[in-house]
């Protein structure tokens, strides 16, 4: 019997992979990737208790994420394009004007 | 075989969700981004089954046409773009970092899984068929979603038309080649 718990084990380990890629990866196009991990384990929450719930509201709510998600992924990759014409490069630690 | 049969859904549940995890490995460990973009596009697969295990059918379709269709091919588009030759496979990773990140991941996963089980103890009953019910009718997923957005969450759904129309102007601003974000004339590519 799969019961909730089982998924909000699994939405942590992605969520974990997730922080990890985001803060140890230098290609800003990975941490992207990274970030979308991380959308993904929060849905299987939200799908995993609406199941236990039996209620919608968490499948609704993980459609909103989806849409965020994509927002998030047009304006990352399009700063990318911005880093890559400015710097020639799309590693992060490279974007350092603002360290004093 | 009956053991297969009665065990079903833990044994699909149970590959399934190794494999998101191999592959959520994958998109964090590889070092090319084409292949992480890969291993991510199987993660995307794999939680649109996890998804059709817990009854959100329309959600599993959504995960599949927006995710593995859109945002993938925008990612894969990117890094073809790009064409990169900015990162060094030998550096891709911050590893003076890497204990302080694997903590932090760790302690944050931790602490959400706690709160989460604090309200698996505190709530109420399973009853999937309100998943596939309007108005207490049997109907489909689809049709139950479809109801329930387009009364009960009328409002949050036109506000976030009006994030995607932001980020749409964002994304298009970025893009253009006189936004201001070209390197100065006469200075030397780095």
């Amino acid at each position: 019997m799969i019961t909730a718990t089982h998924y909000v084990m699994l939405s942590l380990v992605l969520f974990a992979l997730g922080v990890i890629g985001v803060m140890m990866r230098r290609n800003f196009i990975t941490v992207l990737m990274s970030l979308e991990l991380i959308f993904n384990a929060v849905n299987l929450n939200l799908v995993a208790f609406s199941y236990r719930l039996g209620d919608l509201a968490g499948q609704i709510l993980a459609i909103f994420v989806i849409t965020i998600a994509a927002a998030e992924a047009a304006i990352g990759l399009g700063l990318i394009i911005a880093l890559v014409r400015l710097k020639d490069t799309v590693a992060l630690d490279e974007a350092s004007e603002m360290r004093s | 075989m009956e053991f297969l049969v009665t065990n079903f859904e833990a044994i699909l549940f149970y590959l399934v969700a190794a494999l998101t995890v191999a592959a959520g490995v994958g998109v964090i460990a590889l070092k090319s981004p084409v292949h992480s973009a890969l291993s991510l596009l199987s993660t995307f697969l794999m939680v649109a089954v996890l998804f059709v295990i817990r009854h959100a059918e329309f959600l599993a379709a959504v995960q599949v046409l927006v995710y593995a269709g859109g945002i993938m091919v925008l990612f894969l588009f990117v890094i073809m773009l790009v064409n990169v030759k900015g990162v060094r496979p030998e550096a891709a990773f911050l590893t003076r970092w890497a204990p302080l990140a694997i903590a932090g991941g760790v302690l944050i996963g931790v602490l959400l899984a706690l709160l989460v089980l604090l309200g698996v103890l505190a709530t109420g009953s399973a009853d999937a068929s309100a998943l596939q019910a309007v108005d207490g009718q049997p109907a489909g997923n689809t049709e139950a979603v479809g109801i329930t957005l387009y009364t009960t969450y009328l409002v949050p759904f036109e506000i976030v038309s009006v994030v995607l129309l932001v980020a749409m102007i964002a994304a298009i601003i970025f893009g253009r080649r006189d936004a201001g974000l070209e390197r100065p004339e006469g200075e030397a590519r780095p």
